[in-house]
């Protein structure tokens, strides 16, 4: 599989921001992946499996992030992960599904 | 080589290496490793892990808690556990600063709690906690396995710690452990409480300690002067050898004092007893020349062992000290702890004020079965010696009579299955708070004896806590107030005619004794070591001139102006205790 990069920016519009659950959502989505993702907010980088790394960008409502994904499936961890944001991390999991099929 | 100066608590010089204990409920001290450790504690650290995953996992598939937001909390613990860039940042710190495994947990997870609490997000400054209940799970494995070494030791130490807690000292192996230095504590704390009842060199208050006690040194611990040097040159070093060999003569001087007894110039006997938290220190009693033990401190069976002491516990616990000590009183004093130190006792509830709170009799009084368990072993084990019970911090005459009750009942359920014990067990008190020293004539009328606790008396009437360092110089036996109320007790119980003793710190300072003595006292309760030295100042001086001393202090108006003319009279006839 060829390796390619892909790289998106999305804006964190739940009210909580980047919280505990939100997080951990979005970490054990970037870790489903085989490519390197990246979160950066201003100058600051993160690896998006960490949970450490990712709570400690303190992503409050509003944030605009630089997601970056290098890898064989970097493409669908982008866009993955960008559904996750932009549907506010609804968690019930069969409402998800339904809306990420819907924005793609 | 770093000389710390602190208060001395129990006399003697310790020279070995350190073994340092910390707490979770402090802040974790800087230790250094050497490099050749680094391994080792990489290896502490992926166990604590190991054990605080798999912790989580059985929390989290227990059943109240899969239905309940909790579980994210859970959830959310589990993946920094996970988080291979999170454990290596605590190996890198280890590994580059060499520091232990609990002081590199603790410094970098503090780092990021500061990190979260300092973002002006609500959301995200909460998850601060979260960060702090995951170092704590961390740094209980950590220094439970350091607890575990200090109970298995094989080699002569020294103890350093911030402060030690009842439960820490009651599982040390006690042959190995040479002395205790402390960062915080008093006179009267428990550590310096311990050491005395040991017989081994302490001081306490140091301040901090944490900055750099290298790995593999040597310390003195001086418990004469108040002095700790961490890792000493070799000058420091031969001079504390000697200075050692010297006082050891000294000591040994007084111990042959064993043989005589304690009788004033003028031929009154005064009759000198050992305070003991352990069985196994009964013997020391006997050895240091007491007649029998006047405080048998009962608590350690609670602190001791992680369950509540079954009444066989009990029985062997007070048989044992009964029996070393062939035939001379054993005052077995109940159950003195708070609520909240009962490990087994299922008590989540904080109490803003305990020591005003729910504790020893009090708590006994509310616990039956606890209390029960504890008097059905006191009256077994009544009929090996001549054993009395004494109740602790007792109030008033109610109190004191609830207590009489429930041991009657107990008696009522041994007769009933024909358990023999003795009948007329004496029953005493401790008179340790003010108002039991000020209606000290009721309460005579239903003791058959008092014992005056000292440290809890001062501290209740100058409500001054002893272990606080910024008060702890307000904590004084000569105030006024304390010396009059001690003063009318002992009338009170002379008038009353029934036992009286003194059992706190009091008793075991040479300054003091004098004036106890002029002021009636005749029996004297305190730690064994201190027995020989006490017995000296007594067969120095004559009950004539003890009273006079008495009648000059009862004109004093400070503590200081007392303390300066009880320590002038003491060096006058003893200057080497001073």
């Amino acid at each position: 599989m060829s390796k390619s990069t892909h790289e998106i920016e999305v804006e964190i519009c739940n009210p909580e921001g980047l919280h505990m659950r939100p997080a951990m959502q979005f970490v054990d989505l970037a870790n489903s992946f085989h490519s390197d993702i990246s979160v950066s907010h201003q100058d600051i980088r993160a690896d998006a499996k960490s949970i450490m790394q990712m709570t400690m960008l303190a992503a409050t409502c509003g944030t605009r992030l630089k997601i970056t994904a290098v890898g064989p499936d970097a493409g669908q961890a982008i866009q993955a992960l960008r559904g996750l944001v932009e549907n506010k991390f609804i968690d019930d999991s069969e409402t998800a599904v339904g809306e990420k099929e819907g924005s793609v | 080589m770093e000389i710390k100066k602190g208060i001395a608590v129990s006399p003697g010089i310790a020279i070995a290496k350190p073994m340092l204990i910390d707490s979770k409920d402090y802040r974790i001290p800087r230790r250094s490793i050497l490099p050749s450790n680094r391994a080792r504690e990489i290896q502490r650290l992926r166990k604590a892990f190991a054990t605080a995953i798999s912790e989580l996992e059985e929390i989290g598939s227990s059943q109240d808690i899969q239905r309940n937001n909790i579980q994210d909390i859970f959830a959310v613990h589990m993946r920094f556990l996970r988080d291979r860039s999170f454990r290596k940042r605590i190996t890198d710190f280890i590994s580059k600063e060499l520091v232990t495994a609990e002081y590199a947990v603790s410094a970098i997870l503090r780092e990021i709690a500061s990190h979260f609490a300092g973002i002006d997000d609500p959301y995200i400054s909460e998850r601060a906690a979260d960060i702090y209940d995951i170092e704590k799970r961390l740094l209980v494995f950590l220094l439970g396995k350091r607890q575990e070494e200090v109970d298995h030791l094989r080699e002569e130490v020294v103890i350093l710690a911030g402060d030690l807690t009842p439960t820490q000292t009651a599982g040390f192996n006690k042959s190995f452990v040479k002395g205790f230095a402390t960062e915080k504590g008093g006179r009267t704390s428990h550590t310096a409480i311990v050491a005395r009842s040991l017989g081994i060199p302490a001081v306490v208050a140091l301040g901090d300690m944490s900055s750099e006690v290298p790995p593999e040194c040597v310390v003195i611990v001086d418990g004469y002067r108040g002095v700790v040097v961490i890792d000493p040159d070799e000058d420091t070093l031969s001079q504390y050898d000697q200075y050692s060999r010297q006082m050891t003569q000294f000591t040994s001087k007084l111990n042959e004092l064993r043989e005589f007894p304690a009788d004033t110039r003028d031929g009154f006997h005064i009759q000198l007893m050992g305070n003991i938290e352990f069985p196994d220190e009964a013997q020391m009693v006997v050895e240091k020349g007491g007649e029998g033990i006047g405080l048998y401190r009962t608590e350690f069976l609670y602190l001791y062992g992680g369950q509540e002491p079954t009444e066989e516990d009990h029985y062997e616990a007070y048989a044992e000290a009964i029996r070393a000590v062939q035939g001379k009183p054993v005052v077995i004093r109940t159950m003195d702890l708070g609520a909240d130190k009962l490990p087994h006792a299922g008590w989540h509830t904080n109490e803003s004020n305990p020591v005003l709170g729910l504790r020893s009799i009090r708590y006994c009084l509310q616990s039956l079965p606890l209390f029960k368990t504890q008097l059905r072993a006191i009256l077994r084990a009544s009929v090996l010696g001549d054993v009395r019970v004494m109740f602790p911090l007792i109030t008033n005459l109610q109190e004191l009579r609830q207590a009489r009750m429930i041991l009657r009942d107990v008696m009522e359920d041994l007769d009933e299955y024909a358990v023999p014990y003795n009948s007329e067990l004496p029953v005493g008190i401790m008179i340790e708070t003010p108002s039991s020293a000020l209606t000290a004539g009721l309460l005579a009328n239903e003791s058959a004896f008092f014992s005056i606790g000292t440290n809890d008396l001062i501290q209740y009437t100058l409500a001054v806590d002893r272990a606080n360092e910024h008060v702890s110089t307000l904590f004084s036996g000569a105030e006024p107030a304390v010396l009059r109320l001690l003063r009318s007790v002992i009338q009170d119980a002379h008038k009353a005619g029934i036992g009286l003793s003194v059992c706190g710190e009091m008793a075991s300072d040479p300054e003091f004794i004098m004036l106890l003595l002029g002021m009636g006292v005749r029996v004297l309760s305190l730690a064994p070591p201190l027995i020989p030295e006490v017995k000296k100042i007594i067969r120095s001086v004559t009950v004539e001139e003890c009273n006079q001393l008495s009648r000059k202090v009862a004109t004093m108006d400070s503590h200081r102006q007392i303390k300066n003319y009880l320590r002038d009279a003491t060096t006058r006839i003893l200057p080497e205790t001073l």
